[in-house]
């Protein structure tokens, strides 16, 4: 069961970002009116543990558990495309509450109605797919 | 008791380690931490590549992070059925006290259910929030190459300022929207 290990890493995923409360529309805008560390603490720790696991991966060139090398891509470098995009989702970000991890996790929270935000995901998704030659990348 | 103690709220000093951690398992496991690629890949899968090419590519090889993404819906299931703190959360009460004066009142849930109810899809407001909003997340990340996971953890993990300049961008929209717009929609 090759997929079995991403299902289980995925149900923790869902626990940790709903206990953490992450997923909260509420904890979204106490984080974008810097009322609370709460968010900035969660990505904050992320990030350094991150840092600290990805430098130790790449010095050890580990290989995953199907014996392919753990290899980090360098992102090419523009500032139109991370910044007009990151704009763009950031609007999206404040407005849902949500980033896409947390869309899916919301739904199994029985939040039903989040299945309206994935779709209009899906079809933002879909049109730039289709008009991404005419923005700047 | 084991059960009351994972119930309260996870203390962002035991989250944010333990979301690097979902960072290292999916590396380990062959996969990457990035959510919102599992958005294109639906797109593939439902036949978009026939209208645009950036859709034409081998999706297959990304079934596991919508395996991934299942696991999350799973997740978020059993922490609501099982795990479900019975205070509901709290929030800062200046926070509080901002989302009043825009109409907006604290219910302790984890979205306002006056804002995200079937009931709602269709009204302006709804329209703005969750079609407009969604819509904004499918377009944007992508554009970005990336979201929350994708930049800010793992591309941030891997120190490159392209993922940077996109958690800037993220800030900005969130903050104009929030600091600016809000109040033009919650009139």
């Amino acid at each position: 069961m090759k997929y079995l290990k991403y299902i289980l890493i995925g149900v923790l995923f869902g626990i940790i970002m709903t206990k953490s409360e992450a997923i909260s529309w509420y904890r979204i805008q106490e984080m974008f009116r810097f009322q609370s560390f709460h968010m900035y603490g969660i990505i904050g720790s992320a990030l350094a543990c991150g840092i600290v696991i990805t430098q130790w991966l790449k010095r050890k060139n580990l290989t995953s558990l199907d014996g392919t090398p753990i290899e980090f891509a360098d992102k090419k470098m523009s500032i139109p495309r991370y910044l007009f995009g990151g704009f763009v989702f950031g609007l999206g970000w404040a407005l849902t509450g949500a980033c896409p991890g947390p869309l899916y996790t919301l739904l199994g929270n029985g939040i039903s109605v989040y299945l309206v935000v994935i779709l209009s995901a899906l079809l933002g998704t879909y049109v730039y797919g289709v008009v991404r030659d005419k923005l700047p990348h | 008791m084991i059960i009351e103690f994972l119930s309260q709220t996870w203390a962002w000093y035991v989250s944010g380690p333990l979301i690097a951690l979902i960072m290292l398992l999916l590396l380990w496991a062959g996969g990457q931490f990035g959510v919102s690629s599992t958005l294109r890949s639906m797109c593939a899968i439902g036949g978009a590549g026939k209208q645009a090419s950036f859709f034409d590519y081998n999706w297959r090889a990304q079934i596991w992070n919508l395996v991934f993404i299942a696991g999350a819906v799973i997740g978020g299931f059993i922490a609501h059925q099982f795990l479900q703190n019975p205070d509901g959360i709290q929030i800062s009460n200046h926070t509080v006290n901002d989302l009043e004066a825009l109409g907006i009142l604290f219910d302790g849930q984890l979205a306002p259910k006056t804002i995200f109810s079937w009931s709602n899809v269709l009204s302006l407001q709804g329209v703005i929030i969750m079609i407009l909003g969604g819509f904004f997340i499918g377009f944007g990340t992508r554009w970005a190459g990336g979201c929350t996971s994708g930049h800010a953890i793992s591309g941030l993990s891997n120190l490159q300022l392209p993922s940077l300049i996109a958690v800037v961008g993220f800030f900005l929209g969130g903050l104009l929207m929030t600091h600016f717009l809000f109040p033009l929609i919650f009139s």
